[in-house]
């Protein structure tokens, strides 16, 4: 199949899905099942594009001339296929178990769920083979807007509110810093293509170079860079599926994936490196590092902790591209993957917590750990990746974090990653222990969540192992990403 | 030196094209009193629309790429006879008023029939094709009374067509009455405008005022018509602060009526507007005054953000809308106010896409009166979900009036954007994108309450009959699709930009400045290039 056909069809399967669930609205098993069918489709198709690369032409495909010199386009790059593969097949294991927790939680409107579901992964495909900054904002603002109905699902007030403050706070920074920032990019450089090495270089100097990377890093509103992270936690009022899904991987995955793209392609590694704009970005990023994980550490909400963790965990993508050198963007992207396999096996087992025992806060979870030993020990391996700690795939990223470091001279940045690290040992690892060796010695039988539930997370906890042994294809997959000019 | 006459005789209907636009619906609308028969009121109304929408398709094919059509009235050329003049800045106007019309008649037909009741159909169309007839007229004329005379058609029958709503609600006939006053007071602003230009030139035909004007230098008779021109069309345009009569106006119509005015009416005074700025004053005279910037930015700024805090604080969804319209209508001025190609083209893309954005979310609101016969926002609870499609056209013409992309609203907005930007006033970008945030502000307020509070009864099943549903659906497909593929709304005007921006009369832009000044003064433009120096392949202006 030629790529071009394969991205169309990996933006079109998951509106299929949509479509489907609205026609087939009231007849919950085929209409599941088309959904499930769709998302392998929609994985296939990006499996195919992955087939292609090296093989097929790269030139980038034009839909609609929206302006002169502005048109919306999509082409394949790595950084964006390693994202739409993260997003896909994450798809296909979250589906299985939203139709679990959904069902087993006696949740209402699944039509619509699924339904906004797919809206939500499309546009994260088309952000993800976005040739253009125009392109990737449209898409990205879809996906807000995809996601609100599905953060305010359950109707409550609390729901309301806080899907309120994820719409402002997403919309209003994509809306006044990123479309400014787009608009002045288009008029200094006379294009908006993402290219590698830059298209600003030249164009602009001194103490704009900054000013406008402030505009695109703070208007990504969905990297959650601080002090815009506060939709992240208030967007955990969703089911479960929702923030497995959009809130440890396609929403916030698109956000950082988003700063990614700015850095390599709009500004370009050594523009930034050369002028320095990035350095206050690293700071600050370095800073919501370390603030969002003591947040973390005060939460009882097992899903607001992790919420803040991802917060947190998104900041190190920022920093690999703030550092501004090779092994930064490359650590970067990597952390997309790692993260996303390890945040969304979290997010899974606290969902199948709830389904189970109806339970959110973690001090309500003693002695959980000897009835769900699944769920727990799949928490467990989540909890260790995020960690980062061998033989799991979160090493890797902080690993090459770290290099990116100390090739910039930014020893100090090192300490921030370990410091970070210990963190996560101090917010992660209690509940595990709570689990499994707190509470009386009375043995209840083991009562997992339905199969539907527990086994997803234990595939994804899997995946964190499998993903230690081929860091090594990822790096040589984004390796590409850094052969600027 | 009027060239290339051609003998009235071989003209086949084709060539008639410009004044048959006018003369179909001004002549429908006395037959359909004269035949009296109210089942026949609306077909007609709608047959007249509809050939008038194919022939604004027509005259737009004709001249979106440059060029223009001129027509002499009776054969008798002008400067002497009334011209009609056609290019892609009217031309797409014709396109968006009579596409209007032929989208929002069938609309009209339950609406109406609920809103007014069945008795004064025959008259109401009759009035409605009058006011559509006005409308085409001021925006297709190129003759300065003319467009008086039209303006004056299309007011009057809006103030009929607005009084309208006072069977439902006696607060329309003050709001006509007021809108009365005002479009009077602004009619005669403007009518003086024209006086002086005529006693200083001598001639009405705005081609040749446009030459004449030239000569005169700085007179004062000409800087005070300007003034005069720009504060009556000012009212009608309703430009904070002459906006006042707008809210009511709109508020108390009935639904259909609000649809076509708020999609139509302002903008042919915005046209008007440009007309005059642009193309009977030429742009270097603009260029001099420039205490325009001084005038037009704050009051554009005034009316973003103003307007649209107001908006956010209102309980009836109609009048919500209202006050955003006023406030969309800062962005056109902030366009005009940009004086750059990129900023007249965000101006006239607005226009449009700010017309059928509008209209769908109108339409939306009016099918929530003809259910449960009030916009409160206190008496529609949650009727986005009983009501889903109508609820659907509603987000998809709130997020384009908020310019979110993907939608019609966001090109206008980027449009607006790229021309601050390019004239360095990144600060007016800055202040287009958070006054967008105040929209975003109203729009959420709106859809919370259609969607997310509880249905006050269970009394509203379902959708409103398809004669209303079909038009929402259109447009609300048309707000995504001129979101996407802009062919026709850019191409249109980024021609018209660059024809008014140029100083022409519908000429082929000849040769526009390659960069138009960043600031504001521009001697360079004073010995202004007339068309005669142009190698326009169509005929010359006729001097």
């Amino acid at each position: 199949m030629e790529t071009s056909t394969a991205i169309f069809l990996s933006i079109l399967f998951p509106i299929l899905a949509t479509l489907g669930n609205g026609i087939l609205r009231d007849q919950p098993n085929p209409r599941d099942g088309f959904t499930f069918v769709c998302a392998v489709l929609t994985f296939i198709s990006v499996l195919v594009i992955l087939s292609n690369v090296g093989s097929g032409t790269t030139a980038p495909i034009s839909l609609f001339e929206v302006f002169p010199g502005v048109d919306i386009a999509f082409n394949v790059e790595p950084l964006g296929l390693l994202f739409a593969i993260v997003a896909s097949g994450l798809w296909i294991l979250t589906h299985i178990y939203g139709v679990g927790y959904m069902r087993g939680n006696d949740e209402k409107h699944h039509a619509r769920f699924f339904a906004c579901f797919g809206v939500a992964i499309s546009s994260a495909m088309g952000i993800s083979f976005s040739s253009n900054m125009f392109t990737l904002f449209l898409f990205y603002e879809i996906l807000t807007i995809s996601t609100y109905p599905l953060v305010a699902h359950k109707g409550t007030p609390e729901a309301i509110k806080g899907a309120r403050t994820y719409l402002t706070i997403l919309l209003g920074t994509s809306i006044a810093l990123q479309l400014t920032a787009i608009v002045w990019t288009f008029t200094l450089a006379g294009t908006l293509n993402f290219k590698l090495g830059g298209i600003l270089q030249g164009n602009v100097t001194g103490y704009m170079v900054p000013l406008l990377l402030g505009l695109y890093a703070f208007g990504i509103g969905k990297a959650a860079l601080m002090p815009f992270h506060r939709w992240l936690p208030a967007a955990m009022v969703a089911p479960t599926p929702v923030s497995a899904l959009l809130h440890a991987v396609a929403v916030v995955k698109a956000g950082v994936f988003t700063m990614l793209k700015v850095g390599v392609y709009i500004f370009g590694i050594e523009f930034l490196a050369e002028t320095g704009a990035s350095e206050w970005l690293m700071w600050l990023a370095a800073y919501t590092i370390l603030a969002a994980s003591v947040i973390a550490l005060t939460k009882d909400n097992l899903k607001a902790r992790l919420a803040y963790s991802t917060v947190s965990q998104l900041s190190y993508v920022t920093l690999g591209m703030a550092l501004a050198t090779q092994m930064g963007a490359i650590g970067g992207g990597m952390q997309i993957a790692m993260h996303a396999m390890g945040k969304i096996t979290l997010f899974m087992c606290a969902g199948s917590i709830y389904v189970a025992c109806h339970k959110t806060e973690i001090s309500q979870m003693t002695g959980l750990g000897r009835i769900m030993p699944i769920t727990f020990i799949s928490f467990l391996i989540g909890a260790l990746s995020i960690i980062g700690l061998p033989p799991l795939g979160g090493s890797w990223s902080k690993w090459l974090l770290m290099i990116a470091s100390v090739d910039t001279g930014h020893q100090i940045m090192i300490l921030v990653l370990m410091i970070s690290s210990l963190l996560n040992v101090a917010y992660l690892l209690p509940l595990v222990a709570r689990g499994f060796f707190l509470g009386s010695g009375r043995e209840k039988p083991i009562a997992e969540a339905p199969l539907l539930c527990w086994l997803p997370p234990a595939i994804t906890a899997f995946g964190c192992l499998v993903l230690f042994f081929f860091a090594g294809e990822i790096e040589g997959f984004l390796f590409p990403i850094t052969a600027a000019n | 030196m009027a060239t290339a006459e051609v003998a009235v005789a071989s003209k086949t209907l084709a060539d008639h094209l410009p004044v048959l636009q006018v003369v179909v619906p001004l002549v429908t609308s006395p037959l359909i009193v004269v035949i009296g028969v109210r089942s026949l009121a609306w077909p007609l109304a709608f047959i007249a629309s509809v050939i008038a929408f194919i022939i604004s398709c027509l005259l737009l094919y004709q001249v979106i790429d440059g060029g223009f059509i001129s027509y002499a009235i009776g054969g008798w050329a002008p400067p002497l006879g009334i011209e009609y003049r056609v290019d892609a800045t009217n031309a797409l106007l014709l396109f968006l008023i009579s596409g209007i019309s032929v989208i929002g008649l069938p609309y009209a037909l339950t609406s109406i029939r609920f809103e007014i009741g069945a008795k004064n159909e025959t008259l109401f169309y009759a009035c409605y094709l009058l006011c559509f007839t006005g409308l085409l007229g001021v925006v297709i004329t190129g003759d300065a009374f003319n467009i008086f005379v039209f303006l004056e058609i299309s007011s009057l029958s809006t103030y009929v067509l607005v009084a309208q709503g006072a069977i439902r609600d006696k607060r329309a006939l003050t709001a006509a009455y007021d809108y009365l006053i005002m479009g009077t007071i602004g009619a005669t602003f403007f009518v003086i405008g024209i006086g002086m230009l005529y006693m200083s030139t001598g001639t009405l035909n705005l081609a040749d005022i446009a030459d004449r004007i030239a000569d005169q230098g700085s007179n004062r008779t000409i800087r005070a018509a300007f003034a005069f021109i720009v504060v009556g069309m000012g009212l009608k345009v309703a430009l904070v602060p002459l906006h006042l009569w707008l809210p009511n106006a709109y508020t108390f119509a009935p639904s259909a009526v609000t649809v076509f005015l708020a999609a139509t009416s302002t903008k042919a005074a915005v046209y008007v507007l440009l007309r005059f700025m642009f193309s009977v004053y030429h742009p270097s005279f603009i260029f001099e005054v420039n205490t325009l910037y001084f005038i037009f930015i704050p009051f554009a700024l005034l009316a973003m953000f103003a307007a649209s805090f107001v908006a956010i604080f209102q309980s009836d969804f109609k009048r919500m809308l209202a006050y955003s319209s006023i406030a969309q209508i800062g962005y056109m001025l902030m366009g005009i106010a940009m004086l750059n190609v990129a900023g007249l083209t965000s101006t006239i893309v607005h226009m449009f896409n700010h017309g059928i954005t509008k209209a769908v979310l109108f339409m939306g609101v009016g099918a929530f009166v003809l259910k449960v016969g009030s916009s409160f926002y206190d008496s529609i609870h949650g009727l986005g979900r009983r009501m889903p499609i109508t609820g659907a056209c509603i987000v998809i013409g709130g997020l384009s009036l908020i310019g979110v992309p993907g939608t019609a609203g966001f090109i206008s907005k980027w449009m607006l954007m790229q021309a601050a930007f390019e004239n360095g006033f990144w600060w007016i970008a800055v202040l287009v994108v958070l006054s967008s945030l105040l929209a975003v502000a109203y729009v959420w307020r709106a859809l919370d309450v259609i969607y997310l509070k509880a249905p006050l009864d269970d009394s509203v099943t379902r959708d409103p009959p398809l004669t209303m549903l079909i038009p929402m659906i259109i447009l609300a497909v048309a707000c995504v699709w001129f979101g996407i593929d802009t062919t026709i709304s850019i191409g249109a005007a980024s021609t018209a930009a660059e024809s008014l921006l140029n100083g022409s009369f519908g000429m082929m832009p000849t040769e526009i400045p390659a960069e138009m000044p960043a600031e504001v003064p521009a001697p360079t433009i004073e010995s202004a290039p007339e068309p005669e120096t142009a190698p326009a392949p169509a005929p010359t202006e006729s001097q």
